[in-house]
């Protein structure tokens, strides 16, 4: 339609009958108009594509650096086939997974989109946008060269939807050596008393606040390793796939015990994300904090040496694992691609190129330590002879819905510090969440 | 024919930007509702009608009543919000229209902050409103614990009661030079025949402004009102910077957001059906009010 300017035209419709007759006149064409805009239309490459567009947030720092690795292990293995960088930035994913939901309702997904493997995915699967690629697991023999717990974690009613591109660690406690020599501790904790008690000592050298803490999700992840040490790894997967109820006595003792740890904590919790913890103990404020082994690589990245870790006291060996994952939508234009892509990815060489960029470790238990930097070798080491559990604050235990309310019942128990209250909102997330 | 003629070329002109509202406002609010009472809780998509369920569960089965927790979180911002910002516009607006010097230099101090984004303010008025007390205290807290006045420091939002009034400093810091504006205006549209005749009658300055000035300025503090109510209902991006999506201090916006990022599309329609009647509680009286008003002048 084209809209000319209409010279003289009348003294607009100020009569009844001229305005109830506009009225119905807009309320047609807008009709109209809307029943024209159902159809979508129907775009992309076709079947002939070779371009394997790969959809993630990674956008900058060692991720993009990890992922630029990959692409060129991709451009070697992979020849005839190109890149195409599909990259959202911005909000930790949260851009991504939105611009990626409406991607996936409309019916034009990426070649291939990033996920936390694990429970995370069990949306994408339930709406049956990704395809089962347990077959290519068998042919490229990953079922031998990742460990079982870990295959254990991927599997959902017999399939596998997705392919690992790294590890990451999440019960590991971050300390400040100087500030534990200070205060006497000469050994690291084995159990959760001994960890209070080294808390105390901190404490007593006039460092109110031993242990650094942020904001709801890095609450979770404190609650779930002391959920680890108390019920131990079996019961506490359970938690997670319904075996393990959560109004169980042992739940209320983690609690707790969490409630106590969070006693030594800095008040100003809720107004930081975990650099901001993280800064605490590089400046000798704190001298504990518990988060993933990203932190590793970010310390070395600060320029920050003084630093150690141990695995959560009480935990074990038990590896609380999250991993980045791809995985083959339905739908998607060049699936040969992005299987040459999904190969590439667990691929020895693929993960190689990746890992030692991004400071993670790879999920294969074949790779060689000695390519990776102080902290991964032993965590790689850990990674092929510890009992695997997922981690629910980065989604490997469950799924995004629930991920949200566990954050909200945590953020709520950091002001209002009501047991029963926490208890009764997690049992009820899980009631709610819970595949049946 | 001649009728056509009349009012064709009008309703032409007006078509698009009618069209554009019919499909993009009035026809998503009706698929918003439509998903609202539907089950379509995961990207699985809708199994079908549910009725009023996704709304009653919001205020009797959400976890740790998350759902009228941030109803309260919105009602405390918002009414301290308007009010600060209607006060501080007010008394800045009385005292420049009583012909201080360095008028001009004054109005613009006070409205500059509004050409600030949210977002960029919130950004630095999260560094200010630090809650750490004591020797650690960064921010206000700081400055106050250098004059002396700790016992003025505060945990500002982080209280777990009070947080959002905290809050509504930043939004009252930004808007209440836009309503001392209006208030100007308002002021400055006042004939000057009135002050004369109340001069005249030998009415005091306080008589002058009770029983003259202020009457006449009802509209405009209506006016204000609404603009910064419905701005308060669906505020999002200060508090998205100030302390992130938690929920300390949620509201039903960031409520929609977190709900629509775990694909409930069912419950983040309800809640922004809720908004949207909120909102519409707000601003309806008052579209009747001056249409009533333009129909009697």
């Amino acid at each position: 339609m084209i809209f000319s300017p209409v010279k003289g035209g009348g003294r607009g419709g100020r009569t009844r009958i001229t305005r109830r007759a506009a009225v119905a006149a807009v309320g047609v064409v807008a009709l109209l108009t809307a029943g024209a805009c159902g159809s979508s239309d129907d775009n992309g490459g076709g079947s002939g594509s070779t371009k394997v567009e790969v959809f993630t947030w990674w956008a900058d720092g060692g991720e993009k650096a990890g992922l630029d690795g990959l692409v060129k292990q991709f451009g070697t293995d992979c020849a005839g086939q190109t890149f195409e960088n599909g990259a959202v930035a911005g909000g930790a994913g949260a851009n991504a997974k939105s611009v990626l939901a409406s991607r996936l309702q409309q019916g034009t997904p990426p070649d291939t989109f990033q996920a936390h493997a694990g429970a995370e995915l069990s949306d994408y699967i339930l709406a049956g946008q990704v395809e089962d690629i347990s077959a290519d697991y068998d042919a490229w023999g990953l079922k031998q060269a990742f460990p079982q717990g870990l295959i254990d974690n991927l599997t959902v009613e017999g399939k596998i939807y997705s392919v690992p591109a790294n590890i990451h660690r999440a019960n590991v406690v971050w300390t400040n050596k100087k500030v534990l020599a200070d205060a006497g501790i000469t050994k690291d904790p084995t159990d959760l008393a001994g960890f209070i008690a080294d808390l105390e000592k901190v404490k007593a050298k006039g460092i109110k606040a031993p242990l650094a803490i942020g904001k709801d999700w890095t609450q979770l992840m404190l609650f779930e390793s002391v959920l680890i040490t108390d019920l131990g790894p079996e019961k506490f997967t359970g938690l997670w796939n319904g075996a393990t109820d959560w109004n169980d006595p042992l739940v209320t003792k983690a609690i707790n015990d969490f409630k106590t740890l969070l006693t030594y904590t800095n008040t100003d919790r809720d107004a930081l994300d975990w650099t901001d913890a993280e800064k605490l103990v590089m400046d000798g404020k704190a001298g504990y904090q518990l988060m993933g082994d990203w932190e590793a690589a970010d310390l070395d990245a600060k320029k920050f040496t003084d630093y150690a870790w141990f695995t959560f006291p009480g935990n074990g060996d038990t590896f609380q694992w999250l991993a980045d994952s791809f995985v083959l939508p339905k739908g998607a234009n060049n699936p040969e691609g992005t299987k040459c892509w999904l190969k590439t990815v667990g691929s020895a060489a693929g993960q190689k190129a990746f890992n030692t960029t991004k400071g993670s470790i790879p999920a294969r238990t074949d790779a060689a330590p000695a390519d990776y930097p102080k902290y991964q070798q032993a965590a790689m080491a850990d990674w092929k002879s510890a009992k695997q559990v997922p981690s629910c604050a980065h989604g490997s235990a469950c799924s995004q819905g629930w991920q949200g309310a566990a954050n909200s019942a945590l953020g709520a128990f950091s002001t209002k510090q009501d047991v029963p209250a926490l208890q009764k909102a997690l049992a009820t997330a899980a009631s709610q969440f819970v595949k049946k | 024919m001649r009728k056509l003629r009349h009012w064709g070329p009008g309703l032409l002109l007006l078509s698009p930007s009618l069209i554009l509202l019919a499909i993009f406002v009035y026809g998503l609010i009706a698929w918003t509702t439509k998903v609202s009472v539907s089950d379509e809780h995961n990207a699985l998509g809708s199994k079908g009608f549910v009725g009023l369920e996704n709304y009653t569960k919001l205020f009797t089965e959400d976890i740790n009543d998350r759902f009228t927790h941030s109803l309260k979180n919105l009602a405390i911002f918002t009414v301290v919000f308007l009010v600060g910002a209607m006060f501080f516009g007010l008394l800045w607006a009385f005292i420049l229209e009583r012909g201080i010097k360095g008028e001009g230099f004054f109005r613009t101090v006070y409205l500059f902050p509004m050409a600030v984004s949210f977002v960029a303010s919130g950004v630095v008025w999260r560094w200010l409103m630090n809650p750490n007390k004591g020797e650690n205290a960064g921010g206000l807290n700081a400055v106050l614990g250098g004059l002396g006045l700790d016992s003025l420091q505060s945990t500002w939002w982080t209280n777990p009661n009070w947080g959002m009034a905290s809050m509504a400093i930043p939004a009252m810091w930004q808007l209440a030079g836009y309503v001392m504006a209006l208030f100007l205006a308002g002021f400055r549209g006042i004939p000057a025949e009135l002050r004369e005749a109340a001069a005249m009658d030998g009415a005091s300055t306080y008589r002058l402004y009770r029983n003259v000035i202020f009457p006449q300025l009802t509209p405009v503090a209506l006016s204000a009102l609404i603009i910064l109510g419905h701005m308060s209902m669906k505020m999002f991006d200060l508090i998205m910077s100030v302390s992130g999506p938690q929920w300390l201090t949620e509201v039903p916006a960031i409520y929609v957001w977190q709900t629509l990022l775990t694909s409930d599309y069912a419950k983040a329609a309800a809640i922004s059906i809720i908004l949207l009647l909120l909102v519409a509680v707000v601003i309806v009286p008052y579209l009747i009010y001056t249409n009533r008003a333009e129909k009697n002048a």
